[in-house]
């Protein structure tokens, strides 16, 4: 992406001689320094794509470790360490800044800003990112190891857990910052920055769906932040918010954390549901289905999401009228969902359908996060969740929503716009290959673990029973699979970068947003200097 | 700054910045908030009424009709004092008043302060003790080599459901860390509850 974006500023050298920014300037500095929200959005991707790369590793430890029963591979406190940062790196490593990072590159080009509303303050967000990751893969070589206290970091493990946890702690406060200074940003940009005539209504879905985003955001993570602070200042300063001992409760971290936790899969979900509502209408060939009942769905789905946090907590020992209470209120997330799932069905009714990769990818996550939620709602019935709390069910589950749900979303919107973004189209071929081979075994992987968990099999433990010995096996081998496929994604990205054919200005017929309208492939360096009118 | 940004945007963005930063920060007091809430919360609706009397219910008759045996366990986490029931278990009738005894001793070198936490197995069958008198009500002083047998008095309730014929309650003591001693010897509720 780098060398494309690049070529941009030489191409389409746009009428901006009013600033200082008419050459990029070169190497390292460039990157360091720039306050481009291009530049700064292809930095979140790619520090998205390292980290994912660093997770996967660690969930292969996890699956070789478990291919089969007994103790091979790794020690247990290792393979727990394994756990506690696959999950940490996966969520605020991959998947968050991976959309952070679309929005970067889209939300200017899509509202017909010059760049985002505080371009300082975005290269601060993004340069946080790498010191907080190197935190967490430093507290691998803390004494005693990395802490294994799973990444819901849950008291009294927490307050008991080695130096490990004090650097991973601190990984979270600046992830937190990054996340908060970063949704600022967003809300401003689209709310002050909008081009003439681009009113709240008439904006691409995507960037609706990182305003609701956003503002979860800054709801949400200060609670995390307070949260893990408490942990800290219980390990070494003498309070007592979770120690029994001093009048504590360990639970009261459970409360506060999924306070923070429901939120915080929405704001995993609801950008990668913006990427499809873009995807679906353009292969489609017809406008999103239900474009304002889709906007208030959102908005209920986010506001919901701060009711329903004890459904993770089911059997901590709650009184039954709460438990009902958590119950009615998570199902009842299910209608603005199932909203949203039936509008992009209805957009695909009647229209000229073509399946290229992005669309394939949009069509997996359609089929495998509505599987997911249907778990979800089967794991939100209290009597059901009491016995399946804790097992392979809800590793599945959560599977379903993020890795087929925001995942393949995050790779749909990669393809389709890596040609707006680097001027060259992909390998269709390849990037088919992609789509079907993460397909086969993403389910491999975890189709199989529903079974498992419905047999009982604890999530967390690097040994098992004998009697869940093949689906375990199977499921390593998907994992490994899935693994191996992702290289192959990189390979296709680079090749479209060095190598692709010229893509078109509108390279997606179907596609009617002003990035692929008004503005020609590659975007360049600055679009928008002068805002556009909008009719 | 940007070129199509003009004086106005740039204060208003300004403006905007401040208010959601403010929020940010109200949340995060928030979290903090939720500590004292959940407190009241647990005290309103008697929830984790760990280290406080219960309350015995209105009709305490006797249920002769059957037996139920409480057994004891006692457990230290990483303290130098020992600590045992001097009774392994009783067999006592539902709403039957009763009392048994623990020992601690210190056989660590200087005063500490210790706390026990209760806690019940089976699950359901926590709510139906009723302590009427407990040493985990108050923190636990013992000087080097001090000794000291402690009651619990307490009483099963005769709701108890007829499925659940053994109980056990088991106590942890856990050190109480220097900062959060509170008038230890004083024989009110010495620490705050845990719910
Ligand atoms: C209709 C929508 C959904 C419902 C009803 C739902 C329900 C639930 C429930 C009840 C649990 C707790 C299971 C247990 O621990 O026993 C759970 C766990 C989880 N869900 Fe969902 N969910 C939904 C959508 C999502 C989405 C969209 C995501 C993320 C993108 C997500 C991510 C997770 C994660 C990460 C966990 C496990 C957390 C952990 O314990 O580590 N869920 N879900
Ligand atoms: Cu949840």
């Amino acid at each position: 992406m780098s060398t494309a974006t690049h070529d941009a500023a030489h191409g389409h050298d746009h009428g901006h001689d009013d600033h200082a920014h008419e050459h990029k300037p070169y190497g390292m500095m460039r990157w360091v320094g720039s306050t481009n929200h291009k530049d700064i959005g292809t930095m979140y991707l790619w520090f998205s794509f390292t980290m994912f790369l660093v997770g996967g590793v660690m969930a292969l430890i996890i699956r070789a470790e478990l291919f089969q029963p007994g103790l091979q591979i790794v020690r247990p406190e290792f393979f727990n360490s394994m756990t506690t940062y696959h999950g940490l790196i996966m969520v605020f490593g991959a998947i968050m800044p991976a959309f952070v990072g679309f929005a970067n590159w889209l939300i200017p080009m899509q509202i017909g800003a010059p760049d985002m509303a505080f371009p300082r303050m975005n290269n601060l967000s993004f340069w946080l990112l790498p010191p907080a990751a190197m935190l967490l893969i430093a507290a691998q070589f803390a004494p005693g190891g990395g802490a294994g206290v799973g990444w819901t970091m849950y008291a009294p493990l927490t307050t008991q857990a080695g130096p490990a946890m004090d650097l991973t702690i601190f990984a979270v406060h600046i992830l937190g910052m990054s996340s908060i200074m970063g949704s600022i940003n967003i809300i401003t940009t689209i709310l002050n920055m909008r081009a003439p005539g681009m009113g709240l209504m008439k904006m691409p879905l995507f960037c609706w769906t990182w305003l609701i985003t956003a503002y979860l955001l800054v709801a949400s993570m200060p609670v995390l932040a307070g949260a893990v602070t408490m942990t800290l200042t219980d390990r070494h300063f003498g309070t007592n918010f979770f120690n029994a001992a001093g009048g504590g409760d360990p639970v009261l971290y459970q409360h506060i954390f999924w306070f923070f936790g429901h939120p915080e899969v929405y704001i995993i979900a609801i950008p990668a549901f913006g990427v499809v509502s873009q995807v679906i209408p353009a292969f489609s060939r017809k406008p999103l289905f239900g474009y304002a009942s889709m906007v208030y769905a959102t908005a209920s789905i986010a506001i919901l999401s701060f009711m329903v946090w004890a459904h993770h907590m089911y059997t901590v020992g709650m009184p039954v009228e709460t438990q009902l209470f958590f119950m009615y209120a998570t199902t009842l997330i299910a209608i603005p969902t199932g909203v949203k799932v039936f509008n992009w069905v209805a957009t695909m009714w009647k229209g000229s359908l073509t399946f290229e990769t992005p669309m394939l990818f949009a069509l997996g996550f359609l089929f495998l996060f509505t599987l997911g939620g249907f778990t979800g709602l089967v794991l939100s019935i209290v009597p059901v969740d009491v016995q399946i709390h804790d097992t392979y069910y809800v590793v599945a589950h959560f599977h379903y929503v993020m890795v087929a749900g925001a995942l393949f979303s995050a790779f749909a919107g990669i393809y389709f716009w890596l040609p707006k973004w680097t001027g060259r189209m992909y390998n269709e071929t390849l990037g088919k290959w992609h789509f079907w081979l993460s397909l086969v075994f993403f389910n491999v992987t975890f189709f199989v673990q529903h079974f498992l968990g419905l047999a009982g099999m604890p999530r967390r433990v690097p040994d098992y029973a004998l009697q869940f010995a093949e689906f375990n096996a199977i499921s390593s081998v998907g994992a490994f699979g899935f693994g191996l496929s992702q290289l192959l994604f990189l390979y296709i990205v680079l090749k479209c970068i060095c190598s692709g054919e010229k893509a078109l200005d509108k390279q997606w017929e179907g596609a009617d947003s002003i990035e692929w309208t008004m503005l020609p492939s590659p975007a360049p360096y600055h679009s928008f200097t002068t805002p556009p009118t909008i009719k | 700054m940007n070129p199509g940004q003009t004086k106005r945007t740039l204060r208003i963005n300004r403006q905007m910045f401040v208010r959601l930063s403010f929020f940010a920060l109200l949340m995060f007091g928030f979290g903090y908030a939720m500590v004292p809430y959940y407190k009241k919360f647990c005290q309103v609706t008697g929830l984790n009424n760990l280290l406080q009397p219960d309350t015995v219910v209105s009709n305490t008759q006797v249920d002769k009709s059957r037996w139920v045996t409480l057994e004891f366990d006692a457990n230290t986490h990483g303290m130098p004092w020992q600590f045992a029931p001097v009774q392994r278990s009783v067999r006592v009738h539902p709403g039957e008043m009763t009392q048994v005894a623990f020992e601690i001793k210190n056989n660590g070198g200087s005063t500490m302060v210790g706390q026990a936490i209760p806690s019940y197995g089976p699950k359901h069958g926590a709510p139906f003790v009723k302590k009427l008198e407990c040493f985990c009500f108050k923190q636990q002083v013992l000087a080097a080599g001090e000794s000291r047998q402690m009651p619990v008095q307490f009483v099963i309730d005769a709701a108890l459901p007829a499925s659940v014929t053994t109980l056990t309650l088991s106590y942890t003591f856990f050190e109480v860390p220097a900062a959060d001693k509170k008038n230890a010897s004083a024989p009110t509720v010495a620490t705050g509850k845990a719910g």
